[in-house]
């Protein structure tokens, strides 16, 4: 396992008063409702996890679940109450201000639901608008800037303004501003939630194109739970504040670790999420058939020719040597069982 | 019955009137009362007796207790002076270094701080003024007048009018396009040709003095107020007289702290123009979405930058709004200042119209109202200026302003040499045409009012005498005729029923300021006079804007028409107004009208604008024709919208009750006129300055808290 770029260690956010001293005296044992009753509102409780280079991790939760309140404690744009926040090791709550401008401007980059485009600046200067900021000539910053918005597909439009875009198109601009400055950590703030279907959908499958292409670190807070099986390498589902279940989409659609996060995968089509790898019987039997599947197919794909096997079904990896099994009626099983109505 | 059960809401209010009614009816008019309170303090009359309250004599009538209150406060205008005059002349004694003695000398602190102001003032001022007029001002700063005897030679020379007009002309062509720049030339030009150019440089130094300054207070204050809480609380209620003090009344005051001249009328003018500005700064930055600002902060900017490159851009609307404001106060000053010694156009105006001399006050009038107009235009053109990256011009084109410039003004050098010779005996026209030697049409006017009331006299008179004998004698009457308990009960009640205990308590409060002064006789007159001109423009502009409203280019045409107007100083209005009216109560009620007229018009425009189109398709579907769709939807919509036009309706018919005195109104206004020729007047003219703002405040306060109400109820908050 690579570095961990983002590390928390029980990172509390509570607003209110006295909350310090409220966090203090709660001894590590937080409860949302004493906090309440004494005036404090719980936004994040003791969250701790890492996010690896390159790695994608979504953090999914409905409204006023704490998602966007961890994020902003990780961009620092908000102080944490408690805990300790590492970026590449170093400590971000020690940083002093002109550290933090120095991280943020070399380091970070980030994208807003409401897309938070500056109404007075073309699509180029908004998306220069960082780079001016650190000082770069206006020459070499809009040039470096056309190059952006080339990556995001907006050529021909960059002298208009954010109001003279679609939704997408200005999210599209959003991107492309939080890009420029080439950050290493990169923070997503449901940034296609404000867009119509369609559109999240284009905008999910450039935005894998872009992920694809740059391998940054990405911290991705969303609200759909289908986007975030459709993005993430793992997830977070986050509840009243604390993560119910950080895991792979895989793992959470299989074994949901409370009865929250079960409600959300019943409904979810395991075979458009799950890999063949995921299902396999461990023990390769001796009685396979000719059919050979690679573990890394999604099951959908492959259901069809594994069902109409008799025998059992060989699962290859990479260097096509047999490593696991699947017989159809795990394929029927999964597919069908488990569900709301199965049980 | 049944009605009055089903809406408690009236049967309260009809309660109160009840009572208001009964006050008035059991509180007969005492015998010895006369309409001539407001010298309480200063004249004895028999007929007072006096106790003293508070350590302070207080004099008042038998008739003084529900009547009218006795004047508790009336120590409160010599208190101010006194205190003024003590900070002035006594407080904080210091040693100061002498420039022009070499010697240390001692000087109050404050007297120190105001002469060094205004030395700092009247250096600019003079700098910008001899730039574009010539003079020695300048060079004396930075040397002495022996160095001027010494060397003749040593005198700014000025620019020629050809030169101004041409860098006005191209710097409107830089900002805005061909429009602005013929609009800027011929503007130049009229005003040259015409023969006043001097009196409107010496204007136009002044405002290019106020106007920036106040800008850069205003925002500076609105920044401090958005950033610290505490800076906000105490502003606010600072701004919230300023908004609704008669800008008169703060005359007074200045000419104590800083004497007379143009150096006075700026920071005057700063006083008056920079609340605006910090309303609408502050306005602005709370209306920036938070993620904007998180976006800012994610992009790496230092606090400095956030504020000038991402909020301050990004609120760029309410604070042009505040640029605008500030112009025309400015503007409004400029001629309002000339009674405390500020020279230029409005000196001329005002001597114009105190000679009756209407010709020449219009053609003043007509040159500040330009150059409002200009420089209103030119600020928006300029802060709407957006960078070009892209354009690969060639030297020529990327410096063509620049240019064209440098040769207007060698042309312009070119022609007032040669204008020496050829008018070597009289002006030379080609560097400046001197007051009055221009063309004028001052004539013609006088001639055209003489011809009007010649042929018109009659008609005149007649509409005169009516509206005074039938209308307003009787209204004033009226008003008089209220009992100052009534009136306190009548607006406490309306505050209660509109606001609940608290704004029954804040109007309350300001209602007995009122009372308990020596002018509450005058402060009815002054209401009296601004209900009638409010009426009157809420019914013309109601009217005009819902008519206007029907096609959407006449609705534009109606808002460009308000933009304009709103540019003109309010003293302008009253050039027209005594054309036609003479000196009469009628004009100042006309002009009052005609001002008032446009916020009336131009809040129920934008009010129904404001009215979503789902629900003009929402009602077109259920079938209303547009009376219906009119009375049913967007009245009632509107109408919190209009409500606040209606706040400003009234501030701006106040302001121009109390400018109404110049021709002679028997309101505060008057008294606040008398303050500025009076040594002690300073603690006058600011109470009565005071008394007419909270005036302004009880319907302030009674409006905003029902329309915040009426809106939160629509869900339109």
């Amino acid at each position: 396992m690579s570095e961990a770029v983002i590390k928390c260690e029980s990172v509390y956010k509570i607003f209110g008063e006295n909350a310090e001293k409220m966090l203090q005296e709660a001894n590590g044992n937080v409860d949302a409702k004493t906090f309440q009753e004494n005036g404090c509102i719980v936004g994040v409780n003791n969250a701790s996890f890492e996010v690896t280079k390159g790695e994608m991790l979504v953090v999914m939760g409905l409204s006023g679940s704490g998602k966007s309140t961890l994020l902003r404690c990780i961009s620092r744009l908000t102080d944490a109450t408690g805990g300790k926040i590492f970026i590449e090791g170093q400590d971000l709550l020690e940083l002093n201000n002109k550290e933090l401008i120095d991280l943020r401007r070399n380091k970070m980059g980030m994208v807003f639901q409401s897309f938070a485009l500056l109404p007075h600046k073309t699509v180029v200067e908004n998306i220069a608008f960082p780079l001016q900021i650190k000082g770069i000539n206006t020459d070499d910053s809009i040039s470096k800037a056309m190059d952006m918005v080339k990556l995001v597909g907006l050529d021909g439009r960059e002298n208009y303004f954010p109001r003279e875009l679609s939704g997408g198109q200005q999210q599209r601009v959003g991107i492309a501003r939080s890009l420029a400055v080439e950050p290493d950590i990169w923070f997503l703030d449901e940034p296609f939630s404000a867009l119509d279907p369609l559109i999240r959908k284009e905008m999910q499958d450039e935005f894998l194109r872009l992920q694809d292409k740059l391998q940054k670190t990405i911290m991705f807070i969303t609200h759909d739970f289908d986007e975030a099986l459709k993005l993430a390498d793992r997830i977070a589902i986050m509840k009243d504040g604390i993560i119910e279940q950080l895991d792979t989409p895989a793992k959470i659609v299989l074994n949901p670790a409370t009865e929250y996060v079960r409600k959300f995968t019943e409904e979810v089509p395991r075979e458009k999420v799950l890999l063949i790898e995921d299902v396999m019987d461990q023990s390769a039997s001796d009685n396979l058939g000719d059919l050979r599947v690679s573990k890394n197919e999604i099951i959908e794909n492959v259901a069809e020719k594994i069902l109409t096997q008799e025998k059992t079904v060989g699962v290859i990896d990479g260097n096509n040597k047999i490593i696991g099994s699947i017989n159809p009626t795990k394929i029927i099983n999964t597919v069908f069982g488990g569900r709301k109505n199965g049980n | 019955m049944e009605f009055l059960k089903k809406n408690p809401k009236i049967f309260q209010w009809l309660f109160l009137l009840i009572v208001f009614f009964a006050l008035c009816f059991a509180i007969e008019v005492p015998e010895t009362y006369k309409f001539i309170r407001g010298q309480a303090e200063f004249i004895k009359d028999p007929n007072q007796s006096t106790f003293v309250f508070a350590g302070k004599e207080v004099r008042y009538y038998a008739f003084d207790v529900f009547w009218r209150l006795p004047p508790l406060l009336g120590w409160l205008p010599i208190w101010i002076n006194d205190s003024l005059f003590f900070l002035m002349n006594d407080w904080m004694p210091m040693e100061f270094w002498n420039e022009d003695t070499q010697e240390f000398k001692t000087r109050p602190l404050l007297l120190q701080i105001s002469r060094n102001l205004t030395g700092f003032m009247t250096f600019i001022i003079e700098l910008i003024r001899e730039i574009l007029l010539g003079g020695l001002e300048t060079i004396v700063a930075f040397t002495s007048w022996d160095f001027i005897d010494a060397n003749p030679w040593a005198e700014l020379p000025g620019l020629p009018w050809t030169i101004v007009a041409a860098g006005a002309t191209i710097l409107s062509y830089k900002l805005s396009g061909k429009g602005l720049a013929i609009f800027a030339g011929l503007t130049m030009v009229y005003i040259s040709v015409f023969g006043q150019w001097k009196p409107s440089m010496q204007t136009l130094s002044f405002i290019l003095v106020a106007a920036p300054l106040s800008f850069i207070f205003g925002l500076g204050l609105g920044i401090s107020a958005f950033k610290s809480k505490r800076v906000e609380k105490a502003l606010y209620p600072i701004l919230l007289v300023m908004q609704t003090m008669p800008q008169y009344a703060v005359l007074v005051p200045a000419l104590v702290l800083f004497g007379v001249g143009d150096h006075a009328a700026v920071i005057i003018t700063m006083i008056v123009a920079i609340p605006p500005m910090i309303l609408l700064t502050l306005l602005g930055l709370r209306a920036i979405p938070p993620e904007v600002i998180e976006a800012g902060r994610m992009s790496g900017c230092n606090n400095w930058q956030l504020m000038f490159k991402v909020l301050i851009p990004t609120a760029r609307r309410d604070i042009l709004i505040g640029v605008n404001q500030v112009i025309m106060v400015c503007f409004s000053m400029a001629v309002i200042s000339a009674f405390i010694g500020a020279k230029g156009l409005g000196f001329n105006l005002l001597l114009a119209l105190n000679q009756l001399n209407i010709g020449l006050a219009l053609e003043a009038g007509l040159c500040i109202s330009l150059i409002a107009i200009l420089l209103d235009k030119m600020s928006l053109a300029w802060a709407n200026k957006q960078t070009d990256y892209f354009g690969n011009l060639s030297f020529f084109e990327r410096n063509k302003n620049t240019i064209f410039f440098i040769g207007a003004f060698i042309i312009g050098i070119v022609l007032a040499y040669i204008g020496t010779f050829l008018f070597k005996d009289t002006f030379n026209y080609l560097f400046e045409i001197p007051h009055n030697k221009g063309i004028s049409t001052a004539d013609f006017w006088n001639k055209g009012v003489d011809w009007i009331f010649d042929t018109f006299f009659v008609y005149i008179k007649a509409f005169n005498t009516w509206l005074i004998q039938d209308v307003l004698q009787p209204m004033r009457a009226l008003y008089l005729r209220m009992p100052a308990i009534a009136t306190i009960v009548l607006v406490v009640g309306a505050g209660y029923l509109i606001g609940g205990i608290r704004s029954a308590l804040v109007v309350c409060g300001l209602t007995l300021f009122i009372a308990l002064s020596p002018w509450w006789d005058r402060a009815l007159v002054t209401t009296y006079m601004a209900t009638f001109g409010v009426i009157v423009s809420c019914l013309i502009g109601f009217t005009v804007g819902t008519l206007c409203f029907q096609s959407k280019s006449a609705a534009k045409f109606m808002l460009g028409v308000c933009d304009i107007f709103q540019t003109f100083p309010s003293f302008v209005y009253l050039i027209p107004v005594m054309m036609l009216f003479g000196i009469t109560d009628t004009s100042v009620l006309i002009a009052v009208i005609v001002y008032a007229t446009i916020p009336a018009t131009r809040y129920t425009i934008e009010g129904l604008r404001s009215v979503p189109v789902g629900l003009h398709e929402a009602a077109t579907m259920s079938g209303v024709n547009k009376f219906q769709r009119l009375t049913k939807i967007e009245f009632p919509l509107a109408f919190p919208h209009m409500m606040l036009g209606l706040n400003q309706t009234i501030v701006f018919a106040l302001f121009m009750v109390i400018i109404g005195a110049f021709i002679g109104t028997e309101d505060l206004g008057q008294y606040i006129l008398k303050a500025l020729s009076d040594k002690n007047g300073a603690g006058i003219g600011l109470t009565l300055g005071i008394c007419v703002a909270f005036i302004g405040l009880i319907f302030d306060n009674l409006i905003r808290t029902w329309v915040d109400k009426r809106k939160r109820h629509l869900g339109i908050a």
